[in-house]
């Protein structure tokens, strides 16, 4: 899985860190997100899912397919 | 549960979209169609009085999907063409081009349409509204140096659309009827920096209530107040709040609320196979017990998770009750405004962190001694660690610090 964000689209919201907090972050200053894992490992997969289906701003995309790395 | 085969969705924003997505993530492989009452695929309204109006976006940003995330729905997508008629009976949706989609399970996600003034309930030009794409664009298109904007509303969208147009050099005069204009909002404290900063910006504040817009010469030309006098202007927004797009449920059985919204249950649904989720659903507030329905971007994607969920659940059990924590923000002059639950109705405004006056903080804000909102600037991380608070509506001070510090990490259902 390949996680990507897109901060001028992030709103801020949290929701990401709420669900997933080993793969997303906010900076203080105005709680855009900040992706702390793209390649997070599998049992942290359903949590990235989580996290972009909750995002308001629909700014995190996941890229599914299994990780070439 | 019985073979669900047939699912639609009505209203293709985001609390359609999401309704959709979610019913796929959990594994409905049944028929799924998406019905929209405008052409574009589902897009964003937030940024619609933000970047879209001051023109750094282009309408394509606005896609809530790629077009390839959309294909992997394998929906039936009906866009531009509005619901006419739901026959419950029947579970028929009777479209405006005369077809019909039939389905066991309906998620009713219409939304709401922008209230008008008389003398502009039908299109007029210079009078604006500003809900859909569309609106955003002919609202755009006017909005040069020297345009005389008048907004009239004293909400969100009202306060973001004047500062937005201020910033592309045109003359704002901000009708609001309220003494505190958003304090009902933010709270008083926020309300006062915000429209500091508007006045600081040359926005001019008017207090009145709007009751007509003012025609010349086929065009809008102003607005005549309740009180009889005339604010003059190139141009109108009309940002006085909406009313849920439901009249096409008339007579079809589904229980709107006094205001007119889908007066769902607990549970979002609405009757049996009827579901609502977003601007226009309501339901009772499990820990008041009163109805609410939030005009809010991140309440239309949880209500719409949370009835796909439970009209995936089956009729017995594992429905769920929805009980969020509602989120805003508002994007006004380079500062972000965010909220969690309800600080306008708050008695008092603690600070845990910051300062309004350096726009920067972080502040529970407190109901008969429980917090029950919370709003900040640049503070994201104290403002998260509230969201808990909120949540529970703890009593303050928080009786134990180490909570409040690892509250954020805790696991987290957002509803």
């Amino acid at each position: 899985m390949l996680v990507q964000i897109d901060q001028e689209k992030c709103c801020g919201a949290g929701h990401c860190v709420l669900a997933a907090p080993d793969v997303f972050d906010q900076r203080d200053e105005d709680g855009i997100v900040v992706l702390l894992d793209a390649r997070p490992p599998a049992e942290l997969h359903q949590a990235v899912q989580d996290a972009a289906a909750v995002c308001p701003a629909a700014a995190i995309q996941l890229d599914q397919a299994p990780d070439r790395a | 549960m019985t073979a669900l085969r047939e699912v639609a969705v009505v209203g293709a924003g985001a609390a359609g979209l999401h309704a959709a997505e979610a019913l796929r993530r959990a594994g409905y492989d049944g028929r799924l169609t998406l019905i929209g009452a405008e052409d574009e695929p589902p897009y964003d309204r937030p940024p619609l009085s933000k970047h879209l109006l001051d023109g750094q976006w282009q309408p394509d940003r606005l896609a809530l999907r790629s077009p390839d995330a959309l294909a992997e729905l394998r929906l039936d997508l009906r866009l531009g063409v509005p619901a006419e008629r739901l026959d419950r009976q029947a579970r028929t949706v009777h479209l405006a081009d005369g077809h019909q989609v039939r389905c066991q399970a309906v998620v009713l996600a219409t939304g709401v349409r922008p209230r008008r003034l008389p003398g502009a309930e039908a299109p007029l030009p210079g009078a604006h509204v500003l809900r859909t794409l569309a609106d955003a664009l002919a609202l755009r298109e006017e909005l040069r140096p020297g345009t005389r904007l008048l907004v009239a509303g004293g909400g969100l969208l009202g306060a973001e659309a004047a500062a937005t147009a201020v910033g592309l050099g045109a003359e704002v005069v901000w009708l609001v009827s309220a003494a505190a204009p958003l304090a009902a909002v933010l709270g008083a404290e926020t309300a006062a920096l915000l429209t500091g900063l508007h006045r600081e910006h040359g926005v001019r504040i008017h207090r009145g209530t709007a009751a007509a817009v003012v025609r010349r010469r086929g065009r809008a030309a102003g607005v005549r107040l309740a009180d009889g006098s005339e604010l003059a202007a190139d141009a109108v927004l009309m940002a006085i709040g909406s009313e849920p797009a439901t009249e096409w449920l008339a007579g079809s059985g589904v229980p709107l609320d006094a205001g007119g919204g889908v007066a769902c249950d607990a549970h979002c649904a609405a009757g049996p196979g009827v579901w609502a989720a977003g601007d226009a659903a309501s339901w009772p507030d499990p820990r008041t017990g009163r109805r609410r329905r939030l005009e809010q971007r991140t309440n239309a994607t949880e209500q719409a998770l949370h009835a796909a969920r439970n009209l995936l659940a089956g009729p017995d059990g594992a429905r769920q009750a929805y009980a969020p924590v509602p989120y805003l923000w508002t994007d006004q002059y380079g500062l972000r405004i965010q909220a969690f639950g309800s600080p306008g109705t708050a008695d008092r405004f603690e600070l845990v962190d910051g300062s309004p006056a350096d726009h920067r903080f972080a502040a529970a804000c407190l109901h008969r001694g429980r917090v029950t909102g919370a709003v900040g600037i640049a503070c994201a991380r104290a403002l998260r660690q509230l969201r808990a608070q909120v949540a529970a509506h703890a009593p303050w001070p928080p009786a134990d610090p180490v909570t409040r510090q690892t509250a954020d990490h805790a696991p987290a259902r957002l509803s």
